[in-house]
């Protein structure tokens, strides 16, 4: 890498998941073990054969004023509250508009709007929509109610790749402030998706897990008896600069977001490519960028989310592009997949576990799965060492895309 | 019985709250939507959906159009 290219750090950071409203709590939580998954109670739930979820811990209608939240889709108010929690967390920069950027996706979009507004326009009749329908579905919404709400010019976008969405938000968002089209980016990903209709999709998918006699136990990546993902929802952002930026206006540094790779695997639709030869490309792109090797990387927060396809596929391919020795954790083991908002918090939890030199361990492994070789973390946190060290968190989606962020100790 | 003027005005006050945040008690019946409450057009859709969910009157674009004051819709669902 050229010694004179634009280097971009982590100044803020934001999210709302299944187990705390914001960082801190979230962080704490997961510190902590405690799975955010429980059994719904909503009026669809005997139509589906999935009866949990890991539901926002804090509702972000009571986060959000009343007029706001009722023109947002969920998506959209989970995203707003994160990007708000993360923009502060960064000492709201006074940066020009046309130099701060936003990047922000969900996988789905604003699929709960689109199903009920599609309820009201047949039993009621076109003009009983809301005229913000639109806004409220379209999957650029989240993205776009961040930058009218932060005044953000130099360009907003929603990158949408299914679960790896997040992720390539932040590796689009660090490119955006490399290319010199921006000084100041919020990225991450967003999502709200626990609808009859999503858990009955992909259950027929056959990707969920039906362990509906143990809810908190159902996440269990690399556990022998795992039978699919769980689905949560959230959002997880973070506030980039160039660093030259950051140092000048005095900001703390949490860490830098080094590197970022992506591949697709050009395979199958759903299923992971076997050999793992797309998640390893996105791996050694990554580690390229960012100018470490794989002996730098000592922690690896996976896209494992508890299928029986991908779980080992990924750790094999981690053996491969990185090495055995990273300490590799699954937080899905507690928070359920948040599909696009996956790679928003997990790039968050990355980050977290360098600043704070731990690694939350992996809960309900209780029959480790053959032909694993990294040092999962599970039973008990683990410490990183001090130091310059790099962390990693990976991201794969439908469709076969694949994310690889990697992020240094500032 | 009829909903008195009173009624119909708490009610739309009540709408308007919800969908905007403006106090209810800021809206009385010589407001202008633009002028004074700041109330931009979609929000006047909305507005609109709403009343006539609460009070079962349908309440044309064309028509919309010209509610220019709290006074002009409490008239318009009266009549």
């Amino acid at each position: 890498m050229s010694a004179n290219r634009v280097r971009v750090v982590v100044t803020g950071l934001g999210a709302t998941t299944p187990v705390g409203g914001d960082v801190t709590s979230t962080w704490t939580a997961l510190l902590a073990g405690q799975s955010g998954v429980e059994t719904l109670t909503t009026d669809w739930i005997d139509t589906v054969p999935v009866k949990f979820a890991g539901t926002a811990a804090v509702d972000p209608t009571e986060v959000l004023p009343a007029p706001e939240a009722r023109r947002l889709d969920r998506s959209e108010q989970l995203a707003l509250v994160a990007a708000r929690e993360a923009w502060q967390d960064a000492g709201a920069p006074e940066v020009a508009p046309e130099r701060l950027g936003v990047v922000v996706s969900s996988g789905i979009g604003g699929i709960s709007t689109t199903l009920s507004a599609y309820d009201t326009y047949r039993q009621r009749g076109w003009n009983r929509l809301s005229p913000f329908t639109v806004p409220m579905l379209m999957p650029n919404g989240p993205a776009a109610w961040i930058g009218i709400d932060l005044g953000a010019q130099a360009g907003v976008h929603a990158t949408v790749s299914a679960c790896a969405s997040g992720a390539e938000a932040i590796g689009h968002a660090m490119d955006m402030i490399r290319s010199g089209r921006a000084d100041v980016v919020v990225a991450g990903g967003t999502e709200a998706a626990i609808h009859g209709l999503n858990m009955a999709a992909f259950a027929a998918a056959r990707a969920m897990s039906k362990r509906n006699e143990d809810p908190q136990g159902a996440s269990r990546p690399w556990d022998r008896g795992r039978d699919g993902f769980v689905l949560g929802e959230g959002a997880g952002i973070v506030v980039l600069e160039s660093e030259e930026y950051a140092r000048a206006r005095g900001a703390r540094i949490y860490a830098y977001a080094a590197g970022v790779g992506f591949s697709a695997d050009a395979h199958h639709i759903t299923q992971p490519e076997p050999e793992g030869r797309g998640i390893i490309m996105a791996m050694t792109q990554a580690l390229n960028d960012a100018d470490v090797s794989g002996l730098d990387v000592k922690h690896l927060n996976a896209h494992a989310t508890s299928t029986p396809a991908g779980d080992v596929v990924e750790v094999q391919a981690v053996a491969k592009a990185i090495g055995t020795h990273p300490l590799v954790t699954s937080t899905k083991s507690m928070t359920g997949h948040l599909l696009g908002g996956a790679g928003g918090i997990e790039s968050v939890f990355t980050i977290k576990a360098l600043q704070d030199r731990i690694v939350p361990a992996t809960i309900n492994i209780d029959d480790l799965d053959d032909g694993i070789e990294v040092d999962l973390v599970h039973g008990s946190n683990r410490a990183l060492p001090d130091g310059d060290i790099a962390a990693v968190n990976n991201s794969f989606g439908f469709g076969g895309h694949n994310a690889t962020v990697v992020f240094k100790s500032a | 019985m009829a909903a008195t003027e009173q009624d119909i005005l708490e009610s739309v006050s009540k709408i308007i709250n919800e969908i905007t945040g403006i106090p209810a008690s800021e809206v009385t019946p010589e407001k202008s939507f633009v002028d004074d409450l700041d109330i931009d057009s979609l929000s006047m859709v909305e507005i609109a959906v709403a009343a006539q969910d609460e009070f079962g009157v349908e309440i044309p674009d064309d028509q919309l159009k010209n509610l220019k004051t709290v006074k002009d819709v409490l008239n318009f669902i009266q009549n």
